[in-house]
């Protein structure tokens, strides 16, 4: 063995012949970039085309934001939307707040039910709030007085609405913060005779810090994009999702509806974009070797956590139960008997109910074809080679739709999928184009539970499996996939309860063929029949639940079956 | 299993003018190297010198700016890696975890159509030759580190590859572990003849395993020998400095083969003597190298020494002393336990000291 002198190098860079699987690893991601960019990038380009046109087609450049800067309805609408928003956060992050911190940080009992409970408002459209809200206060309402003589038509009934359906997803972002303590500083501090105040304003305020922001941010834009609550609480009060709605339905005027909902997209691309930073500033402050932090029993602390947790379950359920309790009654609140007739007359009799199993066969599809798509895409992203422009591209599509409202995303699939020469326009009014819509609206968090739960496997599997000369699609059906099947469960599930429930990203969408559960249910709302909707709120609900309990059985059956090789025994 | 293939002055990999650059980052630098058949060389070196880059390069998993490989009179610079003929370990393991160590290690042999039958054989075969024969209906997280590595060992070799690859396997075992298996590895190599390329950057690993060691500093090749060559030969600074310990003398040239260290005037190994006087240079001396006392003999670089450290390693010594002349240069010597309690060596005790010359290395 030697060295041997080298010979003068080639200028020309050297490349891998491409084997049959890796071109088709790399024509799949190809696929997948281009599906991203025809349903979602497409649609918003043709927002903006049409915000800068007439409605004859021509050119007219920032003529029709002039127009808007200049009609004080439409920036009044535009005033009360941030406001209202502002608001909801400003109430909802200290609540949800002080509910993680129970669960955190005391030794309250009951904290497995009190969890559970305060997700439950994730498994109803957030038509249901209103609907609640308007029989708890509304003009007939069991507790109109509460209000001093305040209409809950209008902003409080939106603000508090809200309130209610936004709250478990800001749980979820600061108990998750929360949960990333480090015991060690506690038992630092304590070492130190720290009090309990000053322990909670030099280690948790900061260590949530980025969390809370984070709540503060999905809040907020929650609540400008919603248009499930304004539509049925709002009154006469005007909002940027509602006029979206107003301009486009109503008035037809889609141009004007274009530059409105670039109105609404401002707002919510603001806060992504805060969101978006804090995210990349959370990695570094939890390292590998924390211990996590135990809470120590205290009696009158713990009591007070308990009555705290106790107080916001009973209201979440107050919520939920006058909805369901309104379905099961003749007429509130004049006969308050036991009957099924909102089921009966008012869904199946009507037809209604057909939309109903809309609803159903549009989240299935939504969770199978989703969970195929965002799997296999963020797969094929991580685990292989190759096209690094492709890769960038796909991360950057899979990361816009968080920060694009729902509304937003289905007036751009009618400019694009309703224009005539599109060849895709036979998909326009099908049951399609409805699941791929909610899809797209819902890619980033199931992307990032998909990207999550593949970091976590072994990197070498890939390179191990070449070496023994087995197709990268082997290795995936064989292990990829069994390994990450209570993520992928996860993301199915959580396709389908929102497109269950997705209101805002289908109201321009649906034909009268397809028209869907969450749509029928705004109708029957604006028809007076609150009896029915309140019926079909509470179809989605049961349905939304079991499929949780489905989920919930079969991750608990999976996890067993497979216990001998996810939950090694000592050695 | 193939019977053990002699090893010969044959070459099998062939590596010319290998160039990697990550950015402006210059990974690899025109590596040339040859490795012969059924030989077990290590690359070894500092993390980021490149070692992992050249096995992956091998391997297909990089791909290389520049330059050639040839494997086996093949050609495979531009080969992907599933056309390459190797078996590769991690220090990861990498074992698949939801499969049975059985399914692990017959994975890559049901690819090739073999029958159930042979399949068993072959994986009943190579667990016993990695020393686990009953682990089949075993998973991964059921076995111990240095177990699983034994069952990717397995994986590796199932299909009998001209080739293995082992990325620093042996780093994530606990010390014990890790001693155990690298006699394992290297016995379970000879006997079967398998050319190996191994990184590591432990020293200790490589001077006990390895054929040929090729020690690699910021993408360029220092030095390539036997474990023997390289401890007592080294070629460069770097390879004296990074394998094993080493005193390093600042000194000046007074010609004819002498040096000056502070005050004292020391005789330089032969072929030392054309160094022109004036010369600042530095003398390279091992500290088991140094004699003391007793051993000196007849030994004419003799300076007296007082003790001014001594460090307590197990089953030896090192003792730091600075020698009268030299004071701002303290020297190591290594001396064995038993050497150590027969001086009774403490901090100030006096004692003299030989710096034999001919173990002396001028090294830039």
């Amino acid at each position: 063995m030697a060295t041997v002198a080298a010979p003068p190098s080639s200028l020309q860079r050297v490349r891998l012949r491409a084997d049959r699987n890796a071109r088709l690893a790399q024509a799949l991601l190809l696929a997948a970039c281009a599906l991203l960019t025809v349903f979602l990038l497409a649609p918003l380009a043709m927002i903006l085309v049409k915000s800068t046109e007439d409605k004859s087609g021509a050119f007219v450049g920032l003529q029709l934001f002039r127009e808007y800067a200049t009609n004080p309805a439409l920036l009044e609408s535009a005033f009360n939307t941030i406001w209202v928003a502002a608001t909801v956060t400003v109430i909802t992050v200290p609540l949800a707040f002080a509910f993680a911190y129970a669960l955190t940080r005391s030794c309250t009992p009951w904290k497995g039910a009190f969890r559970l409970i305060a997700l439950v408002p994730i498994l109803s459209p957030s038509m249901l709030a209103a609907i609640s809200f308007i029989q708890w206060f509304g003009n007939q309402g069991a507790l109109k007085s509460w209000l001093f003589g305040h209409q809950v038509y209008g902003p409080i009934g939106i603000i508090i609405s809200a309130v209610y359906a936004i709250f478990p997803h800001a749980l979820m972002i600061v108990l998750t913060s929360l949960l990333l303590a480090d015991g060690r500083l506690y038992e630092a501090a304590e070492s130190l005779g720290t009090s309990r105040l000053r322990k909670f304003l030099t280690i948790t305020l900061p260590g949530a810090r980025y969390g809370i922001v984070s709540a503060a941010m999905v809040v907020f834009s929650y609540t400008v994009s919603d248009f499930g609550i304004p539509k049925v609480i709002g009154g006469n009060f005007n909002v940027l999702a509602i006029d979206i709605f107003k301009q486009v339905i109503g008035q037809q005027n889609f141009n004007r509806g274009a530059v409105v909902s670039l109105v609404l997209l401002a707002p919510v691309v603001l806060a992504f974009l805060v969101e978006w930073w804090m995210q990349g500033r959370q990695q570094s402050q939890f390292s590998a070797r924390a211990v996590p932090y135990v809470p120590r029993p205290s009696r009158a602390f713990d009591a007070a956590m308990f009555a705290y947790c106790a107080l916001v379950c009973t209201v979440l359920l107050a919520v939920l139960g006058m909805a369901v309790y309104t379905s099961f009654i003749k007429l509130w609140p004049y006969d308050l008997h036991f009957s099924l007739r909102h089921y009966i007359f008012g869904l199946i009799d009507g037809g209604v109910i057909e939309s109903y199993f809309n609803s159903l066969e549009m989240a299935l599809v939504t969770a199978a074809l989703g969970t195929a798509m965002v799997f296999g895409t963020a797969y094929l992203l991580e685990k292989t080679r190759g096209m690094p422009l492709v890769r960038t591209a796909i991360r950057f599509l899979a990361t816009i739709p968080m920060a694009v409202p729902g509304m937003v995303l289905g007036l751009g699939y009618i400019f694009f999928f309703n224009h005539p020469d599109n060849p895709l326009h036979v998909m326009y009014g099908g049951m399609l184009i409805l699941s791929i819509s909610t899809i797209v609206h819902y890619y980033t968090s199931s992307h990032l539970t998909a990207v999550t739960a593949l970091k976590s496997l072994d990197n070498e599997f890939e390179a191990v499996s070449a070496s023994l000369k087995v197709p990268f699609y082997k290795t995936f059906v064989r292990v990829t996939v069994p390994v990450c099947l209570p993520a992928i469960l996860d993301i199915a599930r959580y396709l389908f309860i929102n497109a269950m429930v997705t209101i805002s990203g289908v109201v321009f969408l649906y034909s009268p063929d397809t028209k869907v559960a969450s749509i029928a249910i705004i109708n029957l709302d604006e028809a007076g029949e609150i009896g029915p909707a309140a019926a079909m709120s509470t179809l989605i609900v049961a349905t939304s639940a079991l499929i949780c309990l489905v989920y919930a059985v079969v991750t608990r059956w999976l996890l067993a079956r497979t216990q001998a090789w996810r939950r090694p025994a000592a050695t | 299993m193939t019977a053990p293939a002699r090893p010969s002055d044959e070459s099998y990999l062939r590596l010319t003018g290998v160039t990697k650059r990550f950015g402006k980052f210059t990974a690899l630098s025109n590596i040339a190297l040859t490795v012969e058949r059924g030989r077990l060389v290590t690359f070894l070196g500092p993390s980021g010198c490149g070692k992992t880059t050249l096995l992956r390069i091998i391997a297909g998993l990089e791909t290389q700016d520049e330059g050639a490989i040839v494997q086996g009179g093949r050609d495979i610079s531009r080969l992907p890696a599933t056309q390459r003929d190797y078996g590769i370990v991690f220090q990861s393991y990498a074992l698949f975890p939801n499969l049975t160590i059985f399914a692990n290690v017959a994975y890559g042999l049901v690819n090739r159509r073999k029958g159930q039958d042979e399949i068993r054989r072959r994986v009943g075969e190579l667990l016993k030759l990695v020393g686990l024969p009953d682990a089949g209906s075993r998973y991964p997280g059921q076995l111990s580190g240095g177990q699983q590595q034994r069952i990717a060992l397995a994986r590796a070799l199932a299909t009998a590859p001209g080739l293995l690859l082992l990325d620093e396997p042996l780093s994530a075992l606990d010390a014990i572990e890790r001693v155990r298996l690298r006699g394992e590895i290297r016995a379970l190599q000879q006997r079967l003849g398998v050319t190996t390329i191994m990184v590591t950057h432990d020293q200790e690993e490589a001077l006990s395993m390895a054929d040929h060691i090729v020690v690699m500093n910021q993408g360029m090749i220092e030095q390539v020998g036997t474990p023997q060559q390289i401890y007592r030969d080294p070629a460069s600074a770097f390879v004296a400095d990074f394998v094993g310990k080493v005193n390093v003398l600042s000194a000046v040239a007074e010609g004819g083969g002498r040096f000056r260290i502070g005050q004292l005037v020391v005789n330089g190994a032969i072929g030392m003597e054309e160094i022109a006087p004036g010369t600042r240079v530095k003398l390279y001396l091992r500290p088991e190298d140094v004699l003391i006392d007793g051993a000196l003999g007849s030994q004419s670089n003799a300076a007296s020494g007082k003790v001014a450290k001594v460090e307590f390693l197990g089953a030896f010594c090192l003792v730091s002393v600075t020698l009268a002349g030299a004071e701002e240069q303290p020297l190591l010597v290594s001396i064995s336990r038993h050497a150590h309690d027969e001086m009774n060596l403490a901090v100030g005790a006096l004692l003299q000291i030989g710096l034999p010359h001919d173990c002396m290395r001028l090294l830039s």
